[in-house]
């Protein structure tokens, strides 16, 4: 028996365990707290009370609003880069990437208070424009999380399919529309899930920009605050089936165009 | 040749929109001056600061120690469950990649939460034992150990292991001699990927530290609310000290790996 101990699928045990525990376990928590109340009665009351209340629907619009804005921004930015980056034959291109990679692993709070500085600077209030700087403080956080699988995506992709759409004609705007921009989906999508689901949970960025959170993740700090878990577990659970829903849309999706790739 | 600068100056912009706040403040924190854009003499009094109040300085090494513990047992962890899930039957195997998937895609918020409900409020666990702080950082950082181990099992070949277990080695052996140094690039990238995941979170920690303890992420958040300039303009010094290590350890890292190519191609 003891030489069995250290076989290799015994080896899983203990990280199984773990997971059971510290993963699927709070979720299940999350889910009888969710729906039941302060006596651990039976209750849809947090439910129906986050869908009628005009504040916590507000908040919910108000979070698409702001991660739909972001990643189209950072996306904006990060496509060209990525672009760019992978096409180019310099030499010193592997640097550049690094550049681009690098801010990943300055903590974030200490390069949202260097933004923070700028900004107040430039704006004089950061009161003034609060849409604009939330934008701004999350595109700053996340924009490197869009560049990479871009970047990974475009360099793997097969050179001679765009000689092929030269030579059959094609122009380099047609040859980027028809070759290159479809086959860096998977990457484009990959970037948007790293962006979107983190911008409409992460409301430390507002907060340190001006003390002021008004999106979905917030919610859950709030409640936090006051010790109410059933409410809490209530929008965690609502958060979770976003990034449920979300997760299944982009895979999707990502299928659809890998099946689309073997038509053709 | 327009297109060419076109192309240059789009990278700069984004270049410089990600480091011009990072450079702008590195170069207030060797000054005195408690605001950017008064223009003040140079002094190193943030520097001063930073590496004697006792607080600041608690925190940051508290910050380190914490993130290397968990990412100490998140590779431990991580490691040993990737191996297991990758030999065993495909219904294990698809049932802990896809548990081991949760955290990945999950709201760092959902993770905080979720695990200071189970642990704080279901079992009672004080958050002043650390053991909620930890868990919950080895949560985070065990996924992407396994998922940065998977791909260098996939590399292996295991008729070696096999061989050495024919030959007479314990499994004990095999693992430790075979499986271990031919994943060991996995298991190191994944330990660095814990170690700044660790270093850069604030959801779970926000959730599950002790009160009086505070990562580098929770105390400066809180400092940024606050109107202690001191405090403030000395975390300016502590921002460019964390970039300068980051700047040296990329050079270091791409110099080595340069010499490692070098070396290869050599032979």
């Amino acid at each position: 028996m003891y030489r069995h101990l250290f076989s290799r699928k015994n080896l899983g045990i203990p990280y199984m365990l773990f997971l059971a525990l510290f993963v699927m376990a709070p979720l299940f928590v999350l889910f009888y707290y969710a729906f039941t109340n302060g006596e651990g009665e039976f209750t849809m009351l947090n439910l129906t009370g986050f869908f009628s209340d005009p504040n916590t629907l507000g908040t919910l619009f108000y979070s698409f609003g702001i991660a739909s804005v972001t990643t189209i921004v950072c996306l904006l930015m990060a496509y060209p880069v990525a672009y760019i980056l992978a096409t180019s034959k310099l030499r010193a291109k592997s640097v550049i990437l690094m550049l681009f990679v690098m801010p990943m692993w300055i903590n974030f709070s200490l390069r949202i208070t260097a933004l923070k500085e700028i900004l107040t600077w430039i704006e004089g209030s950061l009161a003034y424009h609060p849409f604009l700087n939330t934008v701004l403080g999350m595109s700053y956080d996340f924009l490197p999380f869009m560049i990479l699988p871009i970047y990974t995506t475009i360099s793997k992709l097969d050179g001679a399919l765009l000689e092929a759409a030269r030579d059959l004609g094609a122009g380099n705007v047609q040859a980027f529309l028809k070759i290159t921009l479809p086959l860096s989906m998977p990457g484009i999508l990959s970037g948007v899930s790293m962006v979107f689901l983190p911008a409409m949970t992460n409301y430390v960025v507002l907060d340190m920009l001006y003390n002021s959170t008004y999106i979905m993740g917030s919610l859950i700090g709030s409640y936090f605050a006051a010790y109410n878990w059933h409410g809490g577990s209530m929008i965690a659970l609502i958060l979770l089936g976003i990034v449920c829903l979300f997760t299944l849309l982009t895979r999707g999706i990502e299928e659809e165009n890998t099946r689309g790739g073997m038509l053709l | 040749m327009i297109k060419k600068v076109w192309k240059s100056l789009l990278v700069i912009f984004v270049l410089l929109f990600l480091y011009l706040p990072i450079l702008v403040l590195m170069v207030y924190s060797f000054t005195d001056a408690a605001n950017i854009g008064a223009i003040r003499g140079f002094s190193l009094h943030n520097y001063v600061t930073l590496f004697t109040t006792p607080e600041l300085v608690q925190m940051i090494l508290g910050t380190v120690i914490l993130a290397l513990a968990s990412a100490l047992l998140a590779t431990i962890l991580g490691t040993l469950g990737a191996i297991g899930a990758f030999y065993s039957k495909k219904t294990i195997a698809s049932a802990v990649t896809t548990m081991n998937q949760v955290p990945v895609v999950n709201a760092d918020v959902v993770t905080g939460f979720s695990i200071c409900i189970l642990l704080v409020v279901v079992f009672g666990v004080s958050k002043d034992t650390f053991i909620p702080l930890v868990i919950g950082h080895v949560t985070l950082c065990a996924p992407f150990v396994f998922l940065s181990v998977i791909p260098k099992l996939k590399q292996m070949d295991s008729s070696i292991y096999e061989a050495a277990l024919d030959l007479g080695a314990t499994p004990f052996t095999a693992l430790i001699r075979i499986v271990i140094p031919q994943i060991f690039p996995g298991i190191v990238s994944g330990f660095a990927l814990a170690v700044t995941l660790s270093l850069d979170d604030y959801f779970v920690a926000t959730y599950t530290k002790p009160a009086t303890f505070d990562t580098i992420s929770t105390y400066v958040v809180n400092a940024t609310k606050g109107a202690q300039t001191t405090i403030k303009t000395a975390l300016w010094a502590l921002s460019t000290v964390i970039f300068l290590l980051v700047v040296l350890f990329t050079v270091v890292m791409n110099l080595r790996a340069e010499r490692d190519n070098q070396e290869r191609s050599g032979v």
